[in-house]
C-alpha cells in the first residue's frame, strides 16, 4: 500500500538519488585509482565522477583540495535534492543535517573559548551542518545563554533536554556535543516511528536498523575513547542513546565498564558486535574496529538500495558518498605519502 | 729551512738562549696536549656524525610513520580538517618539555636536549570520543616518538656545529705551533748556537793571536837578551868571578 502514492511526492527524489547511487565509485574505480603513481593522475581518473569540480583546480593538487571538493560537490547535491522534497521527505532530510549541525555547534563553541575568529571557523564549518545564526555563537557563556539566545531558534532547541547548566570548558563540550547528538538518535528514531508516510512502512525497518546500529556504535566507541580521561562513569551513562540492540543490558555494561576487556565482554552481548572485536583483534593493526564499524555501516546501507518506496535512500546515499569520499582522501593520502602498502585500506562496496 | 728570515728579534746571548729552549719545551708541551685534544674532539665528532647520520634515517621513517597516522585520523573521523582544529584549540599547555643540559668533552661544553612528557593524558585526551578517539590518540603517540626523534637531532646537530667550530679551532692552533712556533724557535736557537759558536770562534783566535803575539815577543826578547850576552862576554867575565870549573868548560869550547 505504502508504494502506491510515493511517487506522487518522491518519486523523482527517488529516481534521481538511484542515479546518483549509480555513478558511486567500484571496486573497479577503486582499483584504478590505488595504481596511480601522482595526484595529477588521480585527478584524471576521478574525472567521470568528479570532473565538474577538480578540473579547474591548478596542478600541485593537495589532499584537503580534493576532500574539500568533494565534499561541496556531495553538498551541491544534497542541496538540490532537499529544494525538491516535500512533506515526510523535507523533514526527514532536515533531519540528515542536524547531525553535522551539532558537530558544527561544538567546532564553534571550542572556537569562542579561545576567542578565535568566527568567519574563520565557519569556514571550517561541514556545508551540510550550516544554519542561520552559526555565526553569533560566539557570545555565549554557558549552556544557557547558548540555548536560550540563539539555539533556541534553531532546529537544535529539542535536543538540549537533559543538558544542565555547566560553564564551557573542553570536557563540557564533548559531553555537550555526544549528549546533543544522542538526544538527535533517540528524536530521529521517535520521527520514524511515527511520521505520516515513514510509520509502518519498510522505510522505518530500514531506519531503525540503521539508527540502532549508529546509537550502538557510538556507544561502544564513547566507552572505548573514555578510559583514561575525567569522564566519570555517570557522565558516560548519561551519553548512551537509549536505544539500539545494545540497549539496556549492553549499554547497562558497558557503563560500568572499567577496561577494554569488559567493554568487550558488555558490547559483545550481542552476537554481531562479538564478531567484530574477534575480527579486529584478529586483523590487528591492518583493520581496526572503526574500520569494521564502517564497514558494515556501508553493508547497509548497499541493502537499503534493495527496497523502493522509502525515504532511507537518501540517508544511505548520503553515507555512501561520505565513506566514497573518505576513500578517496585516503588514497590521495597513500598516494601524496608514498604508503602504498596500505592503500587498500579503503572500503569499497560496489 | 727560511733561514735567517723565518727567526724571532733577539740578541744572540746566552740568556735568551735560555729563554728560547724553554720556549721551544713549552710549545712542544702545548702541542701534544693540543694534539691529544682534537683527537678526542675528533673522535667525538666522528661518533656524533654517525649518530647524525642515524638519527636523521629514523627521522624520515617517524616522520613519515606520523604523517600517516594523520591521514588515519582523517579517514577514521570523517575526512573533515576539523579534528586538527579542535585539537591545536583545546591544547593549553606543553605535554612534551624538553630540558637542558651541558656535557663537557675535552673542555669543550656541549649543549644536550633532553625531553619528558608531563603526567597524565594531557589536554585532548577527549577528542573523537564518539568516533575516532583511538586513532587521535594513535597519532598522538605517534607524532611524540617523531617529536622526540627531532629533539634528538636537534642535540645531535647543536652538537655538530659546536665540535666543528672547536675542532677547526684547535687544529688550527696545533698547526700553527708544529708549523710556525716550533720551527721558528728551533730556528732562532739555532741561529743563537750558531752565533755564539762564531763569538767562541772569534775569541779563541782572538786568544790565540794574543798568544802568538805574547810569544812573539817573549822569543824577541830572549833574542835580544842573547844578542846583549854575545856582544859583551869580556866585559862579563872581567866583571864577573865565575868558578872554575865553568870558567874552565867555557873556555874549552871556545
Amino acid at each position: 500500500m505504502e508504494g502506491l502514492f510515493f511517487n506522487v511526492d518522491s518519486g523523482y527524489i527517488e529516481g534521481i538519488v538511484r542515479g546518483y547511487r549509480n555513478s558511486l565509485l567500484t571496486s573497479q574505480n577503486y582499483n584504478n585509482l590505488t595504481q596511480c603513481e601522482t595526484l595529477d593522475d588521480l585527478k584524471l581518473q576521478l574525472a567521470p565522477s568528479y570532473g565538474d569540480v577538480l578540473n579547474n583546480v591548478p596542478s600541485p593538487l593537495k589532499t584537503s583540495t580534493i576532500a574539500t571538493l568533494a565534499t561541496s560537490k556531495l553538498h551541491s547535491e544534497f542541496l538540490y535534492l532537499r529544494s525538491v522534497a516535500t512533506g515526510t521527505l523535507r523533514t526527514f532530510m532536515d533531519y540528515l543535517q542536524h547531525g553535522y549541525m551539532i558537530d558544527n555547534v561544538a567546532l564553534l563553541i571550542t572556537g569562542t573559548l579561545h576567542e578565535l575568529d568566527t568567519s574563520k571557523l565557519i569556514s571550517r564549518c561541514h556545508p551540510l551542518g550550516l544554519f542561520e545564526g552559526l555565526s553569533v555563537l560566539c557570545v555565549a557563556t554557558n549552556v544557557d545563554e547558548l540555548y536560550n539566545t540563539i539555539l533556541v531558534e534553531t532546529p537544535l532547541k529539542t535536543y538540549f533536554k537533559g543538558l544542565t547548566n555547566k560553564d564551557l570548558d573542553e570536557l563540557n563540550i564533548e559531553i555537550i556535543r555526544n549528549t546533543l547528538y544522542k538526544n538527535y538518535l533517540e528524536h530521529f528514531a521517535e520521527f520514524c516511528r511515527t511520521a505520516e508516510g515513514i510509520a509502518g512502512s519498510p522505510c522505518q525497518e530500514i531506519m531503525e536498523q540503521i539508527l540502532n546500529f549508529e546509537a550502538d556504535r557510538r556507544a561502544i566507541n564513547i566507552t572505548l575513547n573514555s578510559f583514561g580521561t575525567e569522564l566519570s562513569k555517570d557522565e558516560r551513562k548519561k551519553l548512551y542513546p537509549a536505544m539500539g540492540k545494545l540497549y539496556p543490558v549492553g549499554t547497562y555494561q558497558l557503563g560500568n565498564a572499567e577496561s577494554n576487556e569488559a567493554a568487550i565482554a558488555g558490547a559483545s552481548t550481542v552476537s554481531e558486535y562479538a564478531d567484530f572485536f574477534k575480527q579486529a583483534t584478529m586483523m590487528g593493526q591492518q583493520k581496526s574496529l572503526e574500520d569494521l564499524f564502517y564497514k558494515k555501516e556501508m553493508e547497509i546501507m548497499k541493502e537499503v538500495f534493495t527496497q523502493q518506496f522509502t525515504y532511507a535512500v537518501v540517508y544511505a546515499w548520503l553515507k555512501l558518498k561520505e565513506q566514497e569520499i573518505r576513500n578517496i582522501t585516503w588514497i590521495a593520502e597513500c598516494i601524496a605519502q608514498n604508503q602504498k602498502d596500505r592503500i587498500g585500506n579503503y572500503i569499497s562496496i560496489f | 729551512m727560511s733561514g735567517a728570515g723565518n727567526r724571532e728579534a733577539v740578541f744572540a746571548t746566552r740568556q735568551s738562549l735560555g729563554i728560547m729552549k724553554a720556549k721551544l719545551k713549552g710549545a712542544e708541551v702545548g702541542h701534544s696536549l693540543l694534539k691529544r685534544k682534537s683527537e678526542a674532539l675528533t673522535k667525538r665528532f666522528r661518533e656524533i656524525t654517525r649518530r647524525i647520520d642515524e638519527a636523521k634515517r629514523k627521522m624520515g621513517r617517524v616522520m613519515q610513520i606520523a604523517a600517516f597516522s594523520l591521514a588515519e585520523v582523517a579517514y577514521a573521523t570523517g575526512g573533515a580538517g576539523n579534528m586538527n582544529y579542535e585539537i591545536t584549540q583545546a591544547v593549553r599547555s606543553a605535554r612534551f618539555r624538553l630540558r637542558t643540559r651541558q656535557e663537557n668533552v675535552s673542555g669543550v661544553l656541549l649543549p644536550a636536549f633532553e625531553s619528558y612528557t608531563t603526567e597524565g593524558l594531557g589536554d585532548f585526551a577527549m577528542t573523537g570520543l564518539g568516533r575516532g578517539g583511538q586513532q587521535v590518540q594513535k597519532a598522538r603517540e605517534v607524532y611524540e616518538k617523531a617529536v622526540e626523534t627531532l629533539v634528538e637531532l636537534a642535540s645531535l646537530q647543536t652538537a655538530f656545529v659546536i665540535l666543528d667550530d672547536v675542532i677547526k679551532v684547535v687544529n688550527r692552533r696545533v698547526n700553527a705551533i708544529e708549523h710556525v712556533i716550533i720551527p721558528r724557535t728551533a730556528n732562532t736557537i739555532s741561529y743563537i748556537n750558531s752565533e755564539l759558536d762564531e763569538l767562541d770562534r772569534e775569541e779563541f783566535y782572538r786568544l790565540k793571536k794574543v798568544q802568538g803575539k805574547k810569544q812573539e815577543e817573549s822569543a824577541a826578547l830572549e833574542l835580544e837578551e842573547k844578542n846583549r850576552k854575545t856582544a859583551m862576554p869580556e866585559v862579563r867575565d872581567v866583571t864577573v868571578p865565575h868558578n872554575a870549573e865553568e870558567d874552565d868548560e867555557k873556555d874549552l869550547i871556545f
